[in-house]
């Protein structure tokens, strides 16, 4: 008789889920290692979700509506800032609720990181992050480039359309609205949407969803441009150059001021989503969530031995720096 | 750091010096000179001259502007509302319902009954926004109005007084061919079921063709639109239908598209 549960199936399998960029981590500390803030991040996604799905499923009404607009508790209302600029946009007044709401998000994102909706919260993520995944299973390596800047210009474009048509304009073809309020209301033939979101990311574009056209992204990197929470790596000098973080991540970009730069230790780009992959994928422990405001993560320490070294250098005007050294 | 077999730095645009120079070099060639790289590294190495940045802001410039173009275009074709999706009571006039409401579903939650739903695609109104389907399930005209209560932003008049203030669309007797009532029967199914009894439809004692009929007969200024006679019609399809106002009621006054105000002479001396 087969055993399909044996420990050497299951690791097996642990190794085949596996993405390349993790297996550093993995077959070094554990594949536990190496997806703890990955499993943290989809039990968080599951978690947003089922609050506003025990609701209708067992009566346990916790939160009402949808990412859009909710009251939770029936007291605290929430509401996304994007949309409600698009309906400022559309000349629309709005009523103090939806102005508090917005201001509760926006407090709510400036403390734990802007992107932190996109990796912890957004199920569209779950869908792009799925497409990275099976490109690096299949081996898939078209990248039709994108410029990561699109999503500014989408977001510009948006808010544009917005006051031309007097509607929120994205929404009307939004794939992240799309999916959540899907899930919680029923989805119908939207998934054919959802699915061209993740056609594209396998086939055409890496990461192109989320890292170069959507602007509800776009929207929450201008918040975490300023926000409290930012990974910090803080380990620099541990560093092995084996190249992990920055093929885990889905924002490379981001990486190099803090991990090879002079200045602070802190990641500062709002393109950041805090999603802690590179937390995950580096074995010898280099990143760590921090604070804006901690000392410990915010100064350079070579600044004893450079003080001119500007805090936040481009990524290759600290690489050229480094290199000159 | 020095050490050249360095996987990160075969993964990533190239980072030494030299070539990061050459790069620069080749920039001063074709645009503007820069300062020499030394002691401005960051402005060097990016290699970034006025005519680049001029380039970059007019192409993105260009792409947000089609971007929004075609969004403007594609909303105009969707918005065109079809006439079988009726708002939630308390809706305001559909072109501002669109720039307040955010999809949120929370007049969904708070409908007692399985009338409102969100719209998902292939669905007869905006990807996302609250309807109903009358012949399906009409308004029960709830008397403290939930769903309106519920909108978080506007879209749907949180202060509406009395349900009897709802306008959701207004009730038309469509097809006097299938009306029972048109074929000398008291069927009145549609008179019956209103929640306005005896205000919103009326029976008319008519005579048609020698026959005394009774027909149903809708009062505008009294219908909410709610859709129960739609619902509640025994033929297969509606003889009577909730339409959106617009398309519902006639007005009175002169047709400006029939007849000429300028331009004929007879027309203008009457006037």
């Amino acid at each position: 008789m087969r055993m399909p549960f044996t420990r050497a199936n299951i690791h097996a399998f642990a190794e085949w889920t596996t993405s390349e960029p993790r297996s550093y981590a993995a077959t070094r500390r554990g594949w536990l290692f190496a997806h703890r803030i990955w499993l943290l991040r989809r039990l968080s996604q599951t978690l947003v979700l089922a609050l506003f799905l025990v609701g209708p499923w067992y009566g346990i009404w916790l939160a009402k509506g949808n990412f859009a607009s909710s009251e939770i508790l029936g007291v605290l209302p929430l509401a996304d800032p994007f949309i409600f600029a698009q309906s400022l946009f559309a000349l629309h007044k709005p009523i103090l609720l939806a102005a508090i709401g917005v201001a509760t998000i926006v407090a709510l994102y400036l403390l734990v990181g802007g992107r932190v909706y996109c990796s912890w919260v957004c199920p569209v993520n779950v869908v792009t992050d799925s497409a990275y995944w099976l490109r690096d299973k299949l081996g898939l390596t078209r990248d039709r480039k994108l410029d990561r800047r699109t999503r500014i210009w989408v977001l510009v474009g948006a808010l544009l359309a917005s006051f031309m048509t007097g509607t929120i304009a994205w929404e009307f073809l939004n794939p992240v609205s799309l999916l959540q309020r899907g899930i919680i209301f029923g989805i119908g033939a939207g998934w054919g949407i959802i699915a061209a979101v993740f056609m594209l990311d396998l086939f055409v574009t890496r990461r192109g969803w989320c890292s170069h056209l959507c602007p509800v992204g776009a929207f929450y990197g201008l918040i975490g441009a300023q926000s409290l929470v930012r990974v910090s790596a803080l380990q620099r000098t541990a560093c092995t150059d084996c190249g992990a973080c920055f093929k885990a991540c889905p924002e490379p970009h981001v990486i190099m001021p803090a991990l090879k730069g002079k200045g602070t230790h802190l990641i500062l780009s709002g393109d950041c989503t805090n999603c802690g992959a590179c937390i995950d994928s580096c074995y010898v422990d280099v990143f760590q969530y921090g604070s804006r405001l901690s000392p410990k993560h915010a100064a350079p320490e070579a600044y004893i031995n450079a003080p001119a070294s500007p805090s936040r250098m481009p990524a290759t005007a600290a690489a050229t720096a480094t290199a000159a050294e | 750091m020095q050490d050249n077999n360095d996987p990160v730095k075969h993964a990533l645009p190239p980072v030494s010096g030299s070539a990061a120079q050459s790069e620069n070099r080749a920039d001063q060639r074709k645009s503007k000179p820069l300062p020499a790289p030394k002691g401005n590294a960051g402005k060097a190495a990016t290699g970034y001259s006025r005519r680049d940045f001029i380039g970059t802001v007019a192409k993105s410039a260009g792409v947000a502007c089609i971007a929004a173009v075609a969004l403007d275009q594609y909303i105009r074709t969707a918005r065109a509302t079809d006439a079988k999706a009726l708002r939630p009571p308390g809706a305001i006039n559909e072109e501002e319902f669109l720039s307040a409401c955010v999809r949120c579903g929370l007049c969904v939650r708070a409908c007692p009954y399985d009338t409102l739903k969100l719209a998902t695609l292939g669905d007869p109104a905006a990807l996302g926004t609250p309807f109903f389907i009358a012949r399906e399930s009409p308004c029960f005209m709830c008397a403290d109005v939930p769903c309106a209560k519920a909108c978080p932003t506007g879209a749907l008049d949180r202060d509406i007084a009395d349900i009897r203030d709802a306008d959701m669309g207004v009730s038309v007797l469509v097809d006097h061919e299938t009306c029972l009532n048109y074929k000398g029967m008291h069927c009145s199914i549609c008179h019956r079921v209103c929640p306005i009894r005896n205000e919103a439809i009326t029976l008319e004692k008519q005579t048609i063709n020698g026959r005394a009929m009774i027909i149903p007969t809708v009062h505008s200024t009294k219908c909410t639109g709610c859709g129960t006679c739609e619902k509640h019609c025994v033929l297969e399809e509606a003889a009577i239908r909730v339409l959106p106002r617009s398309l519902g009621q006639g007005k009175a006054g002169r047709n400006a598209a029939g007849r000429p105000l300028t331009g004929h002479g007879q027309l203008k001396r009457d006037l």
